[in-house]
């Protein structure tokens, strides 16, 4: 790890977004991960999406679970609420956090050791409840604080540091995601912030789950040879699965598409999504056909990236559960206790 | 497409160095106030005393272009006290004797001419005493030191540092001819010197021609000449009133020595706009600070005067129009007295070489100036040289010092039938600094501290005393806390394109935005499309070859900190943090360097 703090001095013509910060106020401190860990690019890039989307970092909370990954919410939006919680519990905590005020961003960030393992029926429910979260996968397929043991979302092909095989097929997170019903599902690269950055952009204003399984080297143990988790190997075998672009909403009415190649989404706050096909089956709206090409890709030995899956039109866990539209740290006592009149009519209903 | 950069051309790293490149002499800066960090003053000092001769009068007084050309300059706003730092190492070193080149006892029979003791003709002896050179010194006043002694005021400078420095090497067996005014240079020709140098600096103050200024002569005085008897005590005293009239550093040395002479109402008067001030703003700041006012767009009209008594000046107000970026002063015709009992000219000094014959092979130009090599200061009398203010006129003492120097390795080569134009090459060298995973040899991790002001003597006392140094220069505390500052430009980024994995940990970390890999382009694109656009042409960029996904690594090296942040990050050690260090070739080959290192 680095010693020194990241000294303050700033580039004086560093630009400001709508609200008047550059992307430094939204760093944490320095990270003490290994030097060229692919989750410090996946860090930069969450502090660029939420510069660019101007968040303000009080609105956001940041949760995570245990691992190199879930280390890493230190290392980025110094000023937004946070909470490291038990092994693969991040999204129990985040389903708690996110009913007691609706109002926040949610960025959970877990491992695959987090998700595919100790934590995947946890992962599982909070797809299948829709809860309006970010999910971060920072994937490396390997247990890099236990010094290299194989995760589960290691491939069969691939081979540990020493050369010794892997025994087990590898579980596909995103997958997994579209089949449980999530309603925005990417896997990206961390050594790609050009598709990265606006695919979590579109993420964070996403209004339901959102799932981004993200390619991260670990430099110390899964950068080798016969890694195919490696930068090498994944900067070969990437596929893209179209190009995303995010339109945030003042800039929506003129933006024009090419007919045909280029699908809109809108999302609900208004903004956009373009996704440019690469292919003739791309269509992100289709879960069939996504999961098909994923399905395919992988038996070629691609890595399938970009937005894979997104449905605009899901509903949320507050909208399923009927919550209240208002977090409840801003319920007065009035709404809380509404008076005898109000109970006698509750009550009314029952008799 | 860019080329990848060349960074063996010495000139690329010296360049990012920014207070060495802009530095005449190019003294190794970071280099030295890293050691005074250590508290090793002498060594230091030495270094220092290598590169420019005069630290501890530099120290004080120097023009200091190394300041304005500081990275933190660019970086926050108030540059690195370099200047004062170098005091701090005069002040608290220990003995240097046994730190000094050698000189032969055997000479080597070529005997050299100096003209003018100043600081041009003492870094020449410098430079040639060590190479068994017979060097004689020929100076009109009773004591070596040129304007160092003559026109910088005791309370800038004391006497003891200018006595110190000037000995040393007048010590090394210089040949003094003082009190011995030069009146022909033709009977210096006839000796038997093997070359000749002149460094008689620019003597001559400029006098204003009107109205009045013969008839009042008994009170106008010509400022360089004035602070000349001043400094050999010649002069004493002034009248109450004083009118200093010029924009320069003379003219605050001028107003400021009136004050401690016995001037109570002591003005400054300026032709041009403040802003357009020849005197360093450090300078003018010390004056105002003793209560000295500046009028500006004050133009002198007329030394009003009662059967030769001076009774004052007439000025007349001017108005400063600027169009297409020149300035134009405009008289506005309202006229302005101010009355005084003395009147100091500081408008401008020359060199004036009415000693020098013009039938002896010595062209000069249309401005009665010598034509002088730029490179090899070789007059067209091929063995007469010149450097300093004589050469081309008023500049500083960190200059006469840089032509000094190379005057001297033309000598050299004159005197040894060596080619002039063939100068030799400056000694560089690149050094990794990695001591451990995150552990350098110099201090990455830079104060945040803005400049240290330097303490000042108590003002009752000092406007009193005529040789009461005005400033205290730093205490040791402060120097360190000053010397924290340095960004250490000297420590380079050396980036090898074969170890890179592209990881982007390098931009992640760098907390000025400088690294970006990028596809090819022209210069001109490349500086647009970075992060940060590297809109400062002054500054270069450094590009890599192509690297395995096709990009190149792109470092704008305006404002990188040298913080080694991107090194610590890089898991394959493509960037690496290597001390470069760059000599300047003096004609004496002998080097500190091997002693600090």
């Amino acid at each position: 790890m680095t010693y020194i703090k990241k000294p303050i001095f700033r580039h004086p013509s560093l630009p400001t977004n709508e609200i008047g910060l550059t992307y430094r106020d939204y760093e944490g401190v320095v990270s003490t991960l290994c030097a060229g860990c692919g989750h410090d690019s996946i860090t930069a890039s969450i502090i660029d999406a939420c510069y660019e989307l101007s968040l303000p970092a009080h609105k956001i909370a940041k949760l995570s679970g245990i691992g190199c990954s879930s280390k890493t919410p230190n290392y980025f939006l110094n000023n937004a609420h946070g909470f490291n919680s038990v092994h693969g519990r991040m999204p129990s905590v985040a389903t708690g956090a996110n009913l007691a005020n609706r109002d926040l961003v949610y960025i959970g960030v877990s491992g695959d050791g987090d998700t595919a393992s100790i934590g995947l029926g946890q992962y599982c429910h909070a797809i299948r409840r829709q809860l309006n979260l970010t999910y971060i996968c920072e994937n490396n397929g390997t247990y890099g604080l236990t010094k290299g043991q194989f995760s589960a979302t290691n491939d069969k092909e691939s081979k540990n540091k020493k050369g010794l095989d892997n025994p087990f097929g590898a579980i596909d997170l995103a997958i997994m995601a579209i089949e449980l019903g999530a309603g925005f599902v990417a896997r990206s690269f961390s050594g790609d912030k050009e598709q990265l950055v606006p695919l979590l952009k579109s993420a964070l204003q996403y209004n339901g789950f959102s799932f981004i399984d993200v390619i991260s080297p670990c430099v110390t143990f899964n950068n080798h040879g016969y890694s195919t988790k490696s930068y090498d190997y994944i900067r070969e075998h990437r596929s893209l699965f179209g190009e995303l672009d995010f339109i945030p909403e003042e800039e929506t009415i003129n933006t024009s598409y090419a007919e045909g190649e280029t699908v809109t989404i809108k999302l609900h706050n208004g903004n956009d999504i373009s996704f440019k096909k690469l292919g003739a089956d791309h269509d992100p709206t289709d879960p069939h056909k996504v999961l098909n090409t994923l399905r395919n890709n992988r038996s070629d030995g691609k890595v399938t990236t970009g937005l894979l899956y997104v449905d605009p039109d899901k509903s949320d866990l507050h909208d399923t559960l009927n919550t209240s539209s208002k977090p409840l740290n801003s319920l007065s006592m009035n709404d809380l206790c509404p008076g005898g009149e109000e109970l006698e009519e509750i009550n009314n209903q029952f008799r | 497409m860019m080329k990848p950069t060349d960074t063996k051309n010495p000139n690329y790293y010296h360049k990012v160095v920014d207070c060495q490149w802009a530095c005449p002499a190019h003294t190794p800066v970071p280099e030295y106030i890293r050691l005074i960090a250590q508290r090793k003053y002498t060594e230091a000092y030495m270094i220092n005393w290598e590169s420019n001769v005069f630290p501890g009068v530099l120290g004080r007084t120097c023009d200091r272009p190394c300041e304005p050309a500081c990275r933190r300059v660019r970086v926050e706003e108030e540059p690195v006290a370099i200047c004062r730092l170098k005091r701090a190492a005069a002040d608290n070193k220990s003995d240097v004797s046994s730190l000094l080149p050698e000189i032969p006892s055997k000479k080597n029979g070529k005997k050299i001419a100096l003209i003018g003791g100043g600081p041009a003709s003492l870094t020449v002896a410098r430079d040639l005493m060590p190479l068994g050179y017979d060097c004689t010194v020929y100076e009109k006043d009773p004591k070596a030191g040129g304007l160092m002694r003559t026109n910088i005021p005791s309370f800038r400078l004391p006497v003891g540092v200018i006595d110190e420095e000037v000995d040393r090497i007048l010590d090394f067996g210089v040949v003094k001819k003082f009190n011995e005014e030069v009146k022909s240079l033709k009977s210096i020709i006839q000796q038997d010197y093997d070359a000749i140098f002149i460094g008689t600096g620019a003597p001559k103050g400029k006098d204003l021609d009107i109205p009045g200024r013969e008839e009042a002569s008994s009170n106008i005085h010509v400022g360089i000449d004035w602070l000349t008897s001043v400094a050999f005590k010649h002069v004493d005293k002034i009248g109450k009133k004083v009118v200093v009239i010029g924009g320069g550093n003379t003219a605050m040395d001028c107003c400021r020595t009136s004050l401690r002479l016995g001037g109570k109402d002591v003005k400054v008067t300026v032709r041009s706009p403040k802003a357009d001030m020849k005197a360093s703003d450090w300078e003018i700041e010390e004056a105002e600070l003793e209560g000295i006012p500046i009028f500006d767009n004050h133009s002198p009209k007329e030394f009003v005067h009662e059967n030769g008594k001076l009774k004052g000046v007439l000025f007349e107000k001017m108005e400063a129009k600027y169009k297409d970026g020149k300035r134009k002063l405009i008289p506005t015709g309202e006229t302005i007295f101010f009355e005084c009992d003395d009147v100091l000219l500081a408008i401008g000094q020359e060199n004036a070489f009415p000693w020098i014959e013009r039938d002896i092979g010595i062209e000069f130009n249309q401005w009665n100036q010598p034509e002088v090599n730029k490179v090899t200061f070789q007059s067209t009398l091929p063995r007469v040289f010149f450097g300093g203010d004589a050469a081309w006129g008023p500049e500083n003492i960190i200059w006469a010092v840089a032509h000094g120097h190379q005057a001297a390795i033309s000598i050299d080569h004159f005197c040894n039938n060596k080619d002039l134009e063939d100068r030799p090459s400056p000694l560089t060298n690149l050094v990794s600094q990695k001591m451990g995973i995150h552990e350098w040899s110099y201090p990455n991790d830079i104060s945040n501290s803005d400049r240290f002001a330097v303490p000042h003597a108590e003002k009752e006392l000092s406007l009193t005393d005529l040789n009461m140094e005005v400033e205290l220069g730093y205490d040791e505390k402060l120097a360190f806390e000053e010397a924290q500052r340095c960004l250490n430009c000297d420590i380079q980024t050396v980036f090898s394109e074969s170890l890179c994995i592209e990881c982007d940990a390098c931009v992640d970390i760098c907390p000025i935005d400088c690294i970006n890999f990028t596809q090819n382009d022209t210069e001109e694109n490349l500086r647009k499309k970075l992060t940060v656009p590297a809109l400062n042409l002054s500054q270069d960029i450094l590009v890599s070859d192509n690297l395995k996904t096709g990009r190149v690594m792109v470092k704008d090296e305006d404002m990188c900190l040298h913080c080694g942040l991107c090194a610590e990050r890089c898991p394959t050690g493509a960037w690496d943090m290597q001390k470069f260090t760059y000599i300047e070739a003096h004609a004496d080959k002998s080097s500190i360097f091997e002693y600090v290192e």
